[in-house]
């Protein structure tokens, strides 16, 4: 273990250089901290696109990476709150249960991929599959969002400050999608729902959490969400399965 | 003599083509404009391990004594790069069953039976529950397209980690659940609404590819430390590519699950008509990890069809490392039982052909979430008969590597093989019996 560690004054916070420490090492001294850890803020430098940073925490740390993230940067997350300063490759946040993952660049495919709960806000555009298969996680995203986004999107809530591409939400179950821009196409059985005030509130308490309630006008977004006709197998629906 | 009553007729002919089934299915069809759905894996005919034979010792080889001289069953998997490999003391495992699709107490049995021998069981798509883990002492986690209960913790506490690409039954395809199966119990655990037709997505939502498979199983070995085996499964269909793919993607372990490989809900379409025999493909996969100087050192799990002793040796004769069971293993547990044979009528069928199983209304209590029907499997009992079969197993496997003179049911090697039929000797790659005749045979597949 030549885990290259310095504290420095007066944040206190845990440096860790991926140029002189390994993946490995960073990641498996993430994994050993204990719940009551007093080592909660962590800076990782030189991350250079390396997969799979800081996947599989559970610990309340925050983790602020400087630089550009491969894929399944923060996967599986519970708890930690992770800060990419930079953009993010595949995945990111995938599966995550808790806890908040921050991007503050633009993020490729699969944002948020399956994610089970927490907060997954991405500050520039996002990609193809964006919440894809979601399980109840909420995902903003301040930018523009690429085509299938909410594939068979179970739970959850999908915000976007900018467009969606093609077939958004195509196959969704429960999830609800927000969109504020423009959509390219809706996918099978997505339909655009009433905006009624319990989904304001709803929308209003993820822009809350993200940070920018006020700074963008509620009424300016549209909700999807699934129209359940493909909810059991019916001959009239043939072509879509 | 115009007398006609008098007159020879032929018999009713009826169409080889258009036979029973066949005519059955089309009427089917034509009345409700949907394709039959059904569990189980391929019932048609196929080149099998049946056409295989062992040579046995004689002049040349040496036998070794029944009841003295021991024969070894154990196996290590995942001694590639998992901190933990699995120590199985028999080469049968468990092959991935969900709870949803079987009852909490099959899965319960599944345990029970498999722990008594000393092996490990397999969760399926709907998250792992917790009579499962508490009842295996080995539990290997599938990672599924859905993701259905995927989460870290019960990652963490699996034995190892199966990333299902496909299954025999349907190479292509995901899953299904009907509603009838959807109870709250097994909604929660998917985060579904009760009582849907549930469909599974057939491509995993994060990665595409062997280069990103390759990314994934990094970030599965960090998120565990390194210390869980990861498995590979697909569905036999090109398994010579499939294996070497996995391989390069940092598998520890390749599952190869033949046309004959059962699934709990798809298209009877696709169930018979796409995919490979079992037998077709161990040869590939074998020869792919031959080929990249990884046999044995990836350990190569077959299924699809398994059987009896006899089909457990013949797969490690021709190089598997251990084979997985489901059907037989439900058949075991008490599945298309004819004590129930009332009953399987009046659902249309007959025990022995029941596999309406996303109906949920399994008299035996295997494949259903109906409490009453559940309540008949007593897992305890249900759990004992798995153990006796899969002794029953380990116990026939080795009577015949013994006869062929193996100290371990590993020794077991194709050149104790011949095939009965000329398209068997071609899959296997082994001679037709009383031949030296291996058909096809350049040393390519």
């Amino acid at each position: 273990m030549n885990l290259v560690l310095s504290r420095v004054p007066p944040d206190a916070a845990t440096h860790v250089d991926l140029a002189t420490s390994s993946l490995r090492e960073l990641n498996s001294a993430l994994h050993k901290l204990a719940p009551d850890t007093h080592e909660t803020l962590w800076k990782v430098a030189n991350p250079a696109g390396r997969h799979a940073i800081a996947a599989g925490l559970d610990a309340p740390v925050t983790v602020e990476i400087d630089g550009p993230v491969g894929y399944y940067c923060g996967g599986m997350n519970k708890q930690a709150h992770i800060i990419v300063n930079g953009n993010a490759g595949v995945g990111v946040g995938e599966n995550m249960m808790s806890g908040l993952i921050h991007v503050k660049g633009d993020a490729s495919q699969s944002v948020g991929a399956t994610g089970n709960g927490g907060l997954l806000i991405v500050d520039g555009n996002a990609s193809a599959r964006c919440g894809i298969s979601m399980k109840g996680i909420d995902i903003v995203v301040k930018g523009s969002i690429g085509h299938m986004s909410a594939f068979m999107a179970q739970a959850g809530t999908l915000t976007v400050l900018g467009d969606a591409g093609e077939a958004l939400g195509d196959s969704l179950y429960e999830a609800r999608l927000f969109v504020r821009g423009s959509v390219a196409s809706l996918g099978a059985d997505c339909v655009e729902k009433e905006m009624r005030e319990e989904h304001r509130a709803l929308l209003a308490a993820k822009l809350e959490a993200a940070g920018i309630l006020g700074e963008v006008d509620i009424g300016e977004f549209r909700r999807y969400g699934s129209a359940r006709t493909l909810y059991h197998f019916h001959v009239d629906n043939v072509s879509s399965y | 003599m115009n007398d006609h009553s008098h007159t020879p007729r032929t018999k009713p002919r009826y169409s080889a083509t258009f036979d029973e089934y066949t005519l059955s299915e089309i009427r089917r069809a034509a009345a409700t404009g949907i394709y039959d759905i059904r569990g189980a894996g391929a019932k048609r005919k196929v080149p099998h391990f049946d056409d295989l034979l062992f040579l046995g010792a004689s002049m040349s080889r040496y036998p070794l004594e029944g009841y003295r001289e021991r024969c070894g069953t154990d196996i290590l998997l995942g001694t590639r790069f998992a901190k933990k490999p699995i120590a199985l003391k028999i080469p049968v495992t468990i092959a991935g069953m969900s709870f949803g699709s079987l009852s909490a107490n099959a899965k319960e049995a599944l345990g029970r039976g498999a722990s008594a021998m000393g092996t490990s069981t397999t969760t399926g798509d709907g998250g792992m529950t917790n009579e499962e883990r508490g009842h295996s002492s080995m539990l290997v986690y599938q990672y599924l397209p859905s993701r259905y209960g995927m989460n870290p913790d019960d990652l963490k506490r699996a034995d190892a980690i199966e990333i299902v690409i496909g299954q025999g039954a349907k190479p292509g395809g995901g899953g299904m659940l009907l509603g009838q199966k959807i109870t709250e119990r097994v909604a929660s655990m998917r985060t579904l609404p009760v009582g849907i037709d549930q469909r599974s997505a057939c491509r995993h939502p994060d990665w595409t590819g062997p280069d990103d498979l390759e990314i994934k199983i990094e970030e599965l070995r960090e998120i565990t430390d390194w210390e869980k085996p990861i498995y590979v499964k697909v569905g036999a269909a090109r398994p010579y590519y499939d294996t070497a793919l996995a391989v390069k993607s940092g598998a520890d372990v390749v599952v190869v699950d033949g046309m004959q490989g059962g699934t709990a809900a798809t298209q009877e379409i696709f169930i018979e008509h796409v995919g490979i025999p079992t037998l077709a493909a161990v040869r590939q996969a074998v020869k792919a990890l031959q080929d990249l100087g990884m046999h044995r050192k990836v350990q190569l799990i077959v299924s699809g069809g398994i059987r009896n002793g006899a089909d457990v040796a013949k797969a490690l004769a021709l190089g598997a490392d251990a084979v997985a069971i489901g059907t037989a293993a439900l058949v075991a547990l008490g599945d298309n039982d004819p004590h129930y044979q009332a009953e399987y009528e009046a659902l249309g069928t007959s025990a022995g052909a029941y596999d309406d199983w996303h109906e949920g209304r399994d008299p035996a209590g295997i494949t259903t979430q109906d409490p009453a029907l559940m309540a008949r499997l007593d897992p305890v009992a249900a759990g004992r008969r798995l153990a006796n079969y899969l002794a029953v197993l380990t116990l026939e496997a080795q009577t015949i590597a013994r006869a062929c003179g193996k100290s371990h049911v590993h020794n077991l090697e194709p050149e104790d093989l011949v095939a009965l039929t000329i398209e068997a000797a071609a899959m296997a790659n082994v001679p037709l019996a009383g031949t030296s005749w291996i058909p096809g045979s350049n040393g390519n597949f």
